[in-house]
């Protein structure tokens, strides 16, 4: 924050992180997104993965691993169940948009490492193919992965190839589905309807101005 | 509606069967099993260790977790950003309202908007009030597990002078649930700083009582000095965090080094480390480390700004699409939220990043060739809330 009081539009750091991640992986850097001043993220190929996890560990001296999770782009089909139950259950979307940096599937896995010597995070993201949700295990460049990947696997069912140990980390062994996709559905919304529908809690507004925008925003 | 199969049924009773079954057994050839937990006291909740013992010695040691899993990552996504910071409140319950800021913070970051300065002092000044609540526990639950009951009594006591005052401040003794999007709910009440400054003194004192009552007891020094040992490039590699990390000698403190729209950078305080990086030196840098606190505080209540406490947000808070992480220094490490917005009420899947998951990652490898009763010093040094790690 300090460091760039007025965010400038190029941010060099990370540009020239960018750069040199290019340089090092070539064709494997499929897409990039800058937010200067605050954040970066880089696709890979799917092929590249332990390499870019080797290179920003190595090369780049990013040696702070934070966590590696993943998200199942799919909109929710169930909604949001903030609608009454009587209410007809909205219509099913199935259209894919994913975030920053782009990506061409359902699944994503994404992992953060940090540089402390640069103070810098980098966000690596990874697009799976629907038909083999599998990717090379990350555990020769960041020891701390091991937990990561069970919880990724339980959650999303996504196999990381070379895993020795990839047993449930919190479900009972022999649960059925992959709670965190998007198509698991919370029963407990089924079973009761959510109480926190009508808790939409009044803010203070001090003057007319406040109160306009506000309304606008209801609308 | 869907409902459970049956087979899911099964597969569920049997579990926890296998989880019920006889705690102690036996094996011949390959050494002893060892069960520690899931109710064992040095497990701080529900977390179960599997330790094989060949005679005294550990040959390996896995924990087993998930008792007390609650699956926030899964029902943040049916609710509103309002609703969520109820439910984090609830991860580390030792420091409640550290764990709101992070999560606030990055919808902020989405919003683009800030909170306005004395929102941000204030929030800072009970963020360090949760690590000292929070680690004045730790203080006196290492000394516990070590054998010392009384410790244990003092660390209740004094931290319950803390509480009181967070409690005045928000209401809310554990779950303050205070922070909102733009800033906080409530000033602070009248000759509330005078008492949070006395109560400080309080909070010296009593470093001081566990310096001389713990730290300089040579059972204490037998039983912690170089049991344990995390070198600096294992604790990075496993991402330790906190007092972990800077026990091995990283000076890494995100409180300093980045950050977030909080007030640490108003005041003069120092990042301890200890080169060590065993059981004694993780004791000794989170003691030093609540002096250090209680300093930022009574820095900070010397110069609250004055101001409105809430920015200006729209009455129903809608978060712009995009990607954002942000991460605290929190009592027990780094803790960061990762959210992603499609531009609902709620966001679209929130990745919670807390530092007992990576931290208690560690200790298959850090107990490999310790004898028994040092596994216990070692899981209380390393510190970790169970509702941490399961999430």
């Amino acid at each position: 924050m300090e460091e760039t009081p007025e965010a400038p539009q190029v941010d060099e750091a990370r540009q020239a992180l960018v750069d040199k991640l290019a340089e090092e992986l070539g064709d494997a850097v499929v897409e990039h997104h800058i937010r200067p001043g605050d954040d970066v993220w880089v696709r890979v190929t799917r092929d590249a993965w332990r390499t870019a996890g080797l290179v920003v560990r190595d090369h780049l001296n990013f040696r702070y691993f934070e966590f590696l999770s993943a998200i199942d782009w799919l909109p929710n089909p169930y909604g949001k169940n903030e609608d009454a139950p009587t209410d007809p259950r909205p219509e099913p979307n199935t259209e894919i948009v994913t975030g920053y940096a782009g990506g061409d599937t359902r699944f994503q896995v994404f992992a953060r490492v940090h540089s402390l010597t640069q103070k810098l995070g980098l966000n690596l993201k990874v697009d799976l193919p629907d038909d083999d949700l599998s990717l090379t295990t990350w555990l020769p460049v960041f020891a701390g992965v091991n937990w990561h990947e069970r919880e990724v696997h339980e959650m999303f069912g996504i196999t990381f190839a070379g895993h020795p140990y990839l047993q449930n980390l919190y479900l009972p062994g022999e649960f059925e589905g992959h709670p965190l996709r998007k198509d698991f559905p919370l029963l407990a919304r089924f079973v009761k309807p959510w109480p926190g529908i009508v808790d939409v809690e009044p803010m203070p507004a001090s003057d007319d101005e406040a109160e306009a925008e506000t309304e606008e925003a209801a609308e | 509606m869907t409902a459970l199969t049956e087979r899911q049924q099964l597969a569920y009773a049997n579990a926890q069967a296998a989880d019920g079954r006889v705690n102690l057994e036996f094996e011949t050839d390959e050494g002893m099993t060892l069960n520690m937990g899931p109710q064992h006291p040095a497990t701080h909740g529900t977390l179960r260790i599997v330790v094989k013992l060949d005679g005294e010695e550990v040959i390996s040691c896995e924990p087993i977790m998930g008792y007390m899993h609650r699956g926030y990552e899964k029902l943040t996504e049916v609710r509103t950003y309002p609703q969520v910071t109820t439910l984090i409140n609830r991860i580390d319950w030792l420091g409640s309202f550290a764990n709101e800021v992070p999560f606030i913070l990055a919808a902020e970051k989405l919003m683009d908007i800030e909170a306005p300065p004395r929102a941000q002092w204030i929030r800072t000044v009970l963020f360090e009030l949760s690590r000292i609540a929070n680690i004045s526990l730790f203080v006196g639950d290492m000394a516990l597990h070590i054998g010392a009951i009384s410790a244990a009594f003092y660390a209740f006591r004094d931290r319950e002078y803390v509480l009181n005052q967070i409690e005045a401040a928000t209401g809310g003794r554990f779950h303050p649930n205070f922070d909102r999007i733009g800033g906080l709910k409530d000033d602070l009440p009248k000759g509330w700083i005078a008492d949070t400054k006395a109560t400080m003194e309080k909070i010296r004192d009593f470093c001081d009582e566990m310096e001389t009552l713990v730290e300089g007891n040579e059972i204490f020094q037998a039983r912690t000095r170089g049991i344990g040992v995390i070198p600096a490039d294992v604790a990075l590699a496993y991402g330790l965090s906190g007092a972990n990390l800077r026990a091995s000698g990283v000076d890494w403190d995100l409180r300093r080094d980045e950050p977030v729209g909080l007030a640490w950078n108003e005041c003069d305080w120092n990042v301890i480390t200890h080169p060590d990086g065993d059981s004694f030196a993780r004791f000794w840098v989170r003691l030093q480390e609540i002096r250090e606190s209680t300093k930022i505080v009574d820095q900070l209540l010397d110069g609250l700004p004055a101001g409105p406490i809430m920015a200006k947000v729209p009455r129903i808070i809608k978060v712009p699409e995009g990607e954002a992480w942000v991460a605290t220094e929190n009592p027990l490490g780094e803790m960061g939220y990762y959210v992603v917005s499609k531009g609902d009420l709620g966001p679209f899947r929130v990745k919670i990043r807390t530092a007992s998951f990576n931290n208690v990652a560690v200790i298959p490898w850090v107990t490999r060739g310790v004898y028994v009763p040092d596994v216990v010093t070692i899981l209380a040094s390393l510190y970790f809330i169970l509702g941490d790690i399961d999430r």
